[in-house]
């Protein structure tokens, strides 16, 4: 036996059940903090948009949730692959627990846009290149949801969810690149490493956003994991002294 | 340092109101909703867990060589 720092124990429900409950309060305050100042940033302090009027500020949720839905897909695929390669038993828990978040960020992401089309477009929906694909990635999780809910064992639903996670990973780059590969009605990006087209108080504003949507999604997925994972290892001695240890 | 002359301007929005609030209220409310139901599945799992864990305990007392 070594003493050297081992990152597979992390692996372990028993390691990873306590850490993780360690860890949520801090990510909340940092999602609260975050959102905070973005808010202010963004809705109080930011100038108004030459060509969209107050109207943009709908930017500061509509990017964020549609970052972090295609960002939480991502994850869940690493995690499906890993769950595939390695048989691993956190990896199954892990999508189960991000993919509801997911799917709220796409849901959130079409809202928003529908309300920002609407003014701006004059519709709340077209079936442009970069809407659809993020349906199709509302759709997906949606049916990665329904599809292990509908297997009843655990660890063949994990494997059947695993598949169609990576094979659905196509959509996140037609997501991303759809408003360069095709002529689309939304615009392009307001944001890339080199230049931005914001002025710097809409950046900030949008930037701590991000991070608050971030802190958040990270916050409430460790929560349901450390739920998800009670239910799949309640028969585990971990889990038992766990149960028994608190008050009923 | 604050952009709005006031608080009603703040909420017209420059005539865009009901897509900017139509918005964030959404937003709000999701990320409001969330955590409660996440906090109220590991209440009521930690409940049926222990009921579970307290039926095998009590079921494993009565016959000891089951």
């Amino acid at each position: 036996m070594t003493d050297r720092f081992n990152l597979y124990r992390f692996a372990s429900p028993a390691t990873f059940y306590p850490l993780a409950g360690k860890m949520i309060p801090w990510f909340a305050a940092a999602a609260v903090i975050f959102g905070l100042a973005g808010l202010w940033l963004g809705m109080l302090v930011a100038p108004t948009d030459f060509q969209q009027g107050e109207g943009y500020r709908i930017i500061f949720i509509h990017v964020p949730a549609s970052w972090m839905s295609m960002f939480i897909y991502l994850v869940m695929a690493f995690w499906a692959a890993i769950g595939l390669a390695f048989n691993t038993r956190l990896s199954g828990m892990m999508t189960q627990a991000l993919a509801p978040t997911g799917a709220l960020m796409a849901f959130l992401s079409l809202w928003t846009g529908a309300f920002w089309g609407k003014p701006m477009w004059g519709a709340w929906w077209v079936w442009d290149a970069r809407l659809t694909s993020e349906l199709i990635l509302l759709f997906l999780y949606i049916g990665f949801l329904a599809l292990t809910a509908a297997i009843d064992d655990a660890r063949r639903a994990d494997k059947a969810g695993a598949l169609l996670l990576l094979v659905g990973v196509v959509n996140v780059p037609i997501i991303y690149f759809s408003v360069k590969w095709w002529n689309t009605l939304h615009q392009g990006s307001s944001v890339n490493f080199t230049k931005s087209s914001m002025a710097e108080t809409m950046l900030w504003g949008m930037l701590l956003m991000a991070l608050c949507f971030w802190m958040y999604a990270i916050a409430v997925a460790l929560a349901r994991a450390r739920v998800i994972m009670l239910e799949r290892e309640r028969h585990t001695d971990w889990a038992r002294a766990e149960l028994s240890g608190k008050e009923a | 340092m604050i952009y709005w002359n006031s608080f009603a301007d703040f909420v017209h929005m420059g005539g865009y109101g009901l897509y900017v609030w139509g918005s964030f209220g959404v937003t709000a409310l999701v990320l409001v909703v969330e955590p409660i139901l996440v906090a109220r599945r590991r209440k009521n799992t930690i409940a049926l867990l222990k009921r579970q864990l307290r039926a095998e305990t009590r079921t494993a007392e009565r016959s000891p060589n089951a």
